[in-house]
This record gives C-alpha cells, structure tokens and sequence, in this order.
C-alpha cells in the first residue's frame, strides 16, 4: 500500500486530504498519476498534465518516473508559496 | 550529510586548534511569533547554542544578515485581511535543512536559523526569520539571500489569502522561480 497525502489547493480540489493506495502494476510516479486520473471528474482536471502539480515520495520532490515501493509515502500538491 | 557533520562537528571539543566549531542551524517550524533580539543572541551565543540567555558571544563571527517576511495588507490588487500558511509538517524541516546545507557547502557560515511561522497570520504579522552567522560580510548577505529564494521555491508551504472576495489560494510567481534559478549559474 501507498499513504498518500494531497495538500492546499489541490486538497480543496478533490476534497480529500490522505489516503491509502495499492502499489499501482507501473510501480512510478507517472503509473499513480494514470490510475487517479482514472478516477475521472476532478481528478483529471486536478492532475491535468498542464496543471502544475507537484510530487514528494518519502518528504523528498520526485519526478515522473521516480520507482515507488509499499509503504512509501506520496504528496502531491500545488507550487509552494512560502516566505 | 551536511547534517551529518553538524552533528559530528558539535562533539568535537569546543577549542580545536583555533578552529571555530560550526554550530547545528536552529530550523523551527512554529505558530507562534519570534523576536529578532533574543533570536540574534542565541544565534551568537558560543557556549550553549540557541539557548536564549547565553551569556558568551561566539567571538569569531563577523557578520549577521538576517531577512525578515511581513505579511502586507495588498496583494495582486486586493486588500488582505488574513493570511492561512498551511504545511506538510514531515517535509517541511527536511526541506528547510537540505536548502541550510546547500548554503553551507558554498560558503562559510558559523550559524544559521530559519524560523517559519504557519496558522493564521494577519498583515504586519511576521512570517518568516533567516538569519545568517559569518565572520565576513560577503557569506552571510549572499547565504541569507539563497535561503531565501529556495525556501520560497522549494520548502512545502502554501499562503491562503482572505480578501473582500473572499478566500484564495496565492499562485506561485515566475519572479520567485528565476531568483532560485540564478543561483544554478553562479554568482
């Protein structure tokens, strides 16, 4: 299973803060992605790939085809704003 | 790895050859305000580093720069009357000490802290502290500016705006990418 955890904008978007996840058959960033836009509705608008959405595995910002394995710990979320 | 040797440097006795000891970066993550005085004697304090009260000052620094964030009453054309900093607590010191420990590799810092205030603020509010130990000028202004940059572009924080209108989320500013970039072709 994947904790992932969706924050600010993009949380209010699909109305959900975490979640558990089976680890998806392509084990990446990329394959998550794919099966959430499968969900459809909000999810392909939130994760559209012209939306600047971001992704952390295990607290550290990660790419498309950065491997996921059980247990990790996926956040995606909006450009930060901080400062 | 630089956090690493932080640590490692810390148990070293405190008079080696001459040399200063570099002291861990004090990186806070709190809602509560901070006050620029006692968080600049802690900062020089030798003995019992960001332990307010310290009575002995590190005698080899030279030079503190420290930047401040306000929380300004306009933005992008409307009046703010709140601001909601939202974070994600597992990442954000992480970040915050990776971004502390690529300045330190490329200068020469004898101490650092980062405060960063998340909750409900409201203009005048401080919202974020930098501040940068060095015992030359040159290190500490250009290490507190880096911080800066990369704290605005890569520590997971996120800014909610009240306005008239109602609440929104602040859009992320192409300014604030390419200050962090300029970083990447050398200064």
């Amino acid at each position: 299973m994947l904790s992932i955890l969706y924050f600010a904008s993009l949380r209010e978007r699909v109305g959900l803060a975490s979640e558990m996840i089976a680890l998806p058959a392509t084990a990446t960033v990329g394959g998550l992605i794919e099966v959430l836009r499968a969900r459809g509705g909000v999810w392909i608008d939130a994760l559209a790939a012209n939306k600047p959405w971001r992704v952390a595995v295990n607290q550290d910002m990660a790419a498309l085809d950065t491997p996921l394995n059980a247990g990790d710990e996926v956040a995606i979320f909006p450009p930060v704003t901080g400062g | 790895m630089l956090a690493m040797k932080w640590r490692f440097s810390r148990r070293l006795p405190a008079a080696s050859g001459g040399l200063k000891q570099q002291n861990m970066p004090n990186i806070r993550v709190q809602t509560e305000d901070f006050n620029l005085a006692e968080e600049l004697h802690a900062l020089r304090g030798e003995n019992a580093p960001h332990t307010f009260g310290a009575i002995t000052l590190n005698p080899s620094i030279g030079a503190v720069v420290s930047f401040i964030g306000l929380v300004r009453d306009m933005n992008d054309g409307a009046g703010v009357s709140a601001l909601t900093l939202e974070h994600y607590p597992a990442m954000t010191e992480k970040a915050l000490a990776q971004i502390v420990a690529d300045a330190e590799s490329r200068w020469r810092l004898l101490d650092c802290t980062v405060i960063h205030r998340v909750g409900e603020l409201k203009p005048t509010d401080q919202v974020v502290l930098v501040m940068v130990a060095s015992a030359h000028r040159g290190d500490a202004f250009l290490a507190c500016e880096f911080i800066m940059d990369f704290l605005k572009t890569k520590a997971p924080f996120w800014k909610k705006e009240r306005t008239l209108e109602g609440e929104r989320w602040v859009d992320a500013r192409a300014s604030d990418d390419a200050a962090a970039k300029k970083w990447q072709s050398g200064v």
